[in-house]
């Protein structure tokens, strides 16, 4: 594996990027990369952004009503958090290099668009979250509450922020819009219809909602497991009545959302649609596919079971409508069974979510107390959104291939012409390290949990006399 | 209406600003990280140490994502390359970065006898950060050159980078610290100060040697008498702080900033002289910032972006640091 590391020579320089050298097993290897590093990244954002606004919710609660219940909620919640965050930042660190190291035609096309996009993201998004996290994190003690309080919604704000940025772009890459062609390069013509692109909207509504759904889950989950452990205080009732109740505002919001999200792309990325809906040939009134294998070969859906006319009614509110094969897109439309079969776990996942949500709230509504079996099927959902979120994300993007940034640039055309030795070698680092913290994170969340559990109620001594709440209680202070 | 000539020089000073911050601020986080002794009974030094950054590091490592994300923005060519050429180095960095800022979290949270783990992964992802950083430098100023004694250069400038950052860090601890840690820290900063003394000298040497343009912008008269005196200020401050120094704590600790501040000026010297060399080629030898740079449009775009928002980062900046002035506390829990 070693003997492609070394770079030499200035020389190769003229060759960067083009298509013509680019390599395949440097694409290939180029493209799990990406997908890897960019799956990894996602779970952190999907949790902090709506996590911060849960915290924030929790603190308002304890400003306004003085119930200590409500600040032992946020500080345990607020270690979670913390460690999520971190996650976050790192791999997003490592998302922002991604770009120059193996996809050097991304930039040199559209660098115009996409640079001050992404600056935009670090100038009002990065900066607000990361030193404000200090103040949230450490500062108690050290500053007024409301400032406490101020802190906590100024860092939601920034994860919002930065998702508004990143999607910005992203959606852009999916429907480009306000710019022009000179020279085989983007240029800008209007960044407001840069921005607010045709899938802008749909999909920065959809991924939020995700993040409030994966939140919710995670937070249900991990009080129901301190409850079944026999945690018998008030906070881990209260986070889990609290997550019961939005995610079944959530859930049923996010299917409407979804729907409104798959009408437009069924405007602007027609072949994405066929793919979802495994519509080979152009057809009237197309059936709504619950299971089919879709085969590449032959052009065809073997063992397909489906509602007829299901998706045309659906995609064109006419149940006769038609919806345009795969093959009318001389061959540029996505590999199929992949984007099909995500498509379906992402709205399996949805109608779960909706079933226990609304049940949680139909307890609720009886005043009536869990049943065991009802606590351990939300241990059992506890990272469900991230299931949803990461299925939902490779619909998106390995529909949109062969494209990079749709009618514009493809992937093929935007890699990198390193020796494929050097994307393996980063590429098994990456895998590696991923894999350890994976486990390590939902190692420790456990760990957090179980500690919590034995924790007192109130303690009879300030459990952070610095201000720092970010470490758990030692050995000593439980019981 | 600013002009085409103007936006890339204009961005270009943004860049150098967001790397120079980095340098000095993340440096000290990493240098930190490098000098936090391992053995098992050292627990409450590591503590105080990683809670004398804690609240920080996050806010430092974002001015690294300025410098890239400027670099991107605006100069999207010399982005592509430089990469290129920096892969193998930029995938060690990032692992680094990742090990550092994941066991900083970790270790106090997981189980406690993982604790002793995260605190190696936190001091090998600082060392890993501060070499490669060092590496790329020297990969930049041997124009990319594989040949074994550019890597020996490169090697070179890994080692001058982290004694940089010891240094910078073991200051910082004067500043957060008190007692026996705050003497080990002045012990740290003079050993520090003295190899990176050496090495910043190594590399102005060789830079003048294997680049003749460097040399020569140098050594032009009348510039010579204006430029040399960066090499001269800060020798000056090199030897200013060892003699400090050797004279820390003082009564009532006095004067416990003021080896940061110079350490500082150092940072700021040496990067000046860096970019008096290269300026305005981006990409030594290949490119300018003018061939580089990215569309006037999109650059006068975010230009207008950052004017307002950079000084709004530097206030609240500023007041992140005023609420944790004073020294770091041990993690106490009664
Ligand atoms: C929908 C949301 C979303 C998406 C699609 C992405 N990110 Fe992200 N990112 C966030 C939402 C987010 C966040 C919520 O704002 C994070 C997570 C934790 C944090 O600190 O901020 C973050 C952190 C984060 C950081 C660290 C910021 C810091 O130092 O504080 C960087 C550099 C990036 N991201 C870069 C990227 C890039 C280059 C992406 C795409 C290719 C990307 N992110 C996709
Ligand atoms: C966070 C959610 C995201 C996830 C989970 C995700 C996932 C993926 C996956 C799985 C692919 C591979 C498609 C294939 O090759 O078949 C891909 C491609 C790509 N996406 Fe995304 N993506 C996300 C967001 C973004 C954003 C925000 C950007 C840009 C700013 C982006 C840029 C790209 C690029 C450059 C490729 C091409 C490289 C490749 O094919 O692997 N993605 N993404
Ligand atoms: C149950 C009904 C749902 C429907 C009908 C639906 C619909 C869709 C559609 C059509 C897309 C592809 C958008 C495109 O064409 O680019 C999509 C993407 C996505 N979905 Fe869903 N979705 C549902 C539920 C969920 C749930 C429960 C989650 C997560 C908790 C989720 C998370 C995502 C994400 C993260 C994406 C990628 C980003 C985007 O393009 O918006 N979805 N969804």
């Amino acid at each position: 594996m070693l003997e492609g590391l070394v770079v030499s020579g200035v020389d190769t320089l003229a060759t960067l990027g083009t298509s013509t050298t680019a390599h395949s097993d440097t694409l290939f290897l180029s493209r799990i990369q990406f997908a890897l590093n960019i799956s990894f990244h996602i779970l952190f954002p999907t949790i902090t952004i709506a996590l911060c606004w849960i915290l924030f919710y929790f603190k308002l609660r304890f400003n306004l009503s003085n119930n200590p219940i409500w600040m032992r909620a946020y500080r345990f919640w607020v270690k979670v958090f913390a460690l999520s965050f971190a996650l976050g930042v790192v791999s997003g660190v490592t998302m922002s290099f991604q770009f120059g190291t193996n996809w050097p035609g991304y930039m040199a096309t559209v660098g115009n668009i996409a640079g001050p996009l992404l600056g935009y993201e670090v100038l009002t998004a990065f900066f607000l979250e990361a030193t404000f996290l200090g103040i949230m994190l450490f500062g108690v003690n050290r500053v007024s509450n409301r400032l406490h309080t101020f802190a906590t919604a100024v860092v939601a704000i920034g994860t919002t922020l930065s998702a508004f940025w990143i999607l910005a772009l992203n959606s852009w890459m999916h429907t480009p819009a306000g710019f022009e062609m000179r020279d085989g390069v983007a240029h800008a013509t209007s960044w407001w219809d840069i921005i607010f692109n045709p899938s802008f909207m749909h999909r920065l509504t959809h991924v939020l909602i995700a993040s409030g759904l994966t939140s919710s889950f995670l937070v249900a989950g991990l009080s129901a497991y301190r409850i079944l452990k026999g945690d018998t205080k008030r906070a881990p009732k209260l986070a889990l009545h609290t997550a019961i109740v939005l995610a079944g505002i959530l859930a049923p919001l996010q299917i409407f959302v979804g729907d409104l999200h798959g009408l437009n792309s069924f405007e602007n990325q027609p072949a994405k649609i066929s793919a979802i809906e495994g519509v080979w040939h152009t057809e009237q009134g197309a059936p709504l596919l619950l299971f089919a294998l879709p085969n590449e070969q032959t052009q065809r859906n073997d063992w397909a079971v489906g509602i007829p006319k299901l998706a045309s009614l659906i995609l064109t509110h006419d149940a006769q409508g038609e919806i345009k094969g795969l093959d009318t897109f001389d061959g540029n439309h996505p590999p199929v069974a992949p984007v099909f079969w995500s498509f379906r776990i992402m709205v399996a996942t949805g109608m779960l979510m909706l079933a226990s949500a609304w049940l949680g709230c139909f307890y609720l509504a009886r005043k009536k107390p869990f049943p065991r079996l009802y606590l351990k099927a939300m241990v059992g959902l506890t990272f469900s959104g991230w299931v949803a979120t990461l299925a939902g994300w490779y619909v998106t993007e390995i529909g949109r291939q062969p494209w990079l940034v749709t009618g514009i640039l493809k992937t093929q055309d935007a890699v990198t012409n390193l020796p494929a030795g050097n994307v393996q070698f980063s590429l098994t680092v990456y895998a590696v390290t991923y894999a350890v913290l994976l486990l390590a994170y939902i190692h420790t969340l456990k760990v957090m949990a179980n500690k919590a559990v034995n924790v007192e109620e109130f303690e009879t001594h300030n459990p952070s006399a610095d201000g720092n709440l970010t470490n758990l209680p030692t050995e000593g202070e439980q019981k | 209406m600013i002009d085409a000539y103007w936006l890339p020089v204009i961005f270009a000073g943004l860049m150098a600003l967001s790397i120079l911050v980095y340098a000095m601020l993340d440096g000290y986080d990493l240098g930190v990280g490098i000098l936090m002794p391992l053995h098992k009974d050292e627990e409450p030094t590591r503590d105080i140490m990683i809670a004398s950054i804690g609240p920080f590091w996050d806010a430092n490592e974002t001015w690294l994502v300025l410098a890239v994300g400027l670099l991107l923005i605006a100069f999207p060519s010399a982005y592509n390359q430089l990469f290129y050429y920096l892969y193998i180095p930029t995938i060690v960095m990032l692992i680094g970065l990742v090990l550092r800022g994941v066991a900083f979290d970790f270790r106090a949270k997981a189980a406690v006898s993982y604790k002793l783990i995260w605190d190696y992964c936190f001091r090998a992802g600082s060392l890993l950060t501060s070499l490669a950083q060092g590496y790329m430098l020297g990969m930049y100023v041997m124009g990319f050159n594989t040949d074994p004694s550019s890597i020996m250069f490169c090697l070179l400038s890994a080692l001058g980078v982290t004694a940089a950052y010891c240094y910078i860090g073991a200051a910082w601890l004067i500043i957060k610290t008190e007692d026996q840690l705050q003497h080990r820290a002045v012990r740290w900063a003079i050993l520090c100060g003295r190899v990176t003394f050496i090495g910043v000298v190594a590399v102005c040497i060789v830079n003048l040697w294997v680049n003749p343009e460097v040399y020569s912008r140098w050594f032009t008269f009348p510039l010579v008498m204006f430029v040399l005196l960066l090499p001269a200020l800060c020798m000056t401050a090199f030897f200013a702080n060892d003699f400090l120094l050797k004279k820390l704590p003082l009564t009532n600790d006095r004067l416990n900033w003021l080896p940061f501040v110079i350490t500082a000026v150092i940072f700021m010297g040496c990067f000046c002289g860096l970019a008096f060399s290269f300026y305005p080629e981006i990409f030594p030898g290949k490119l300018t910032i003018w061939q580089a740079a990215s569309a006037p449009e999109s650059l006068r775009f975010i230009l207008v972006g950052a004017l307002i928002v950079i000084p709004v980062i530097l206030a609240y900046t500023f007041f992140a640091y005023k609420v944790f002035h004073g020294k770091a506390t041990a993690l106490r829990y009664h």
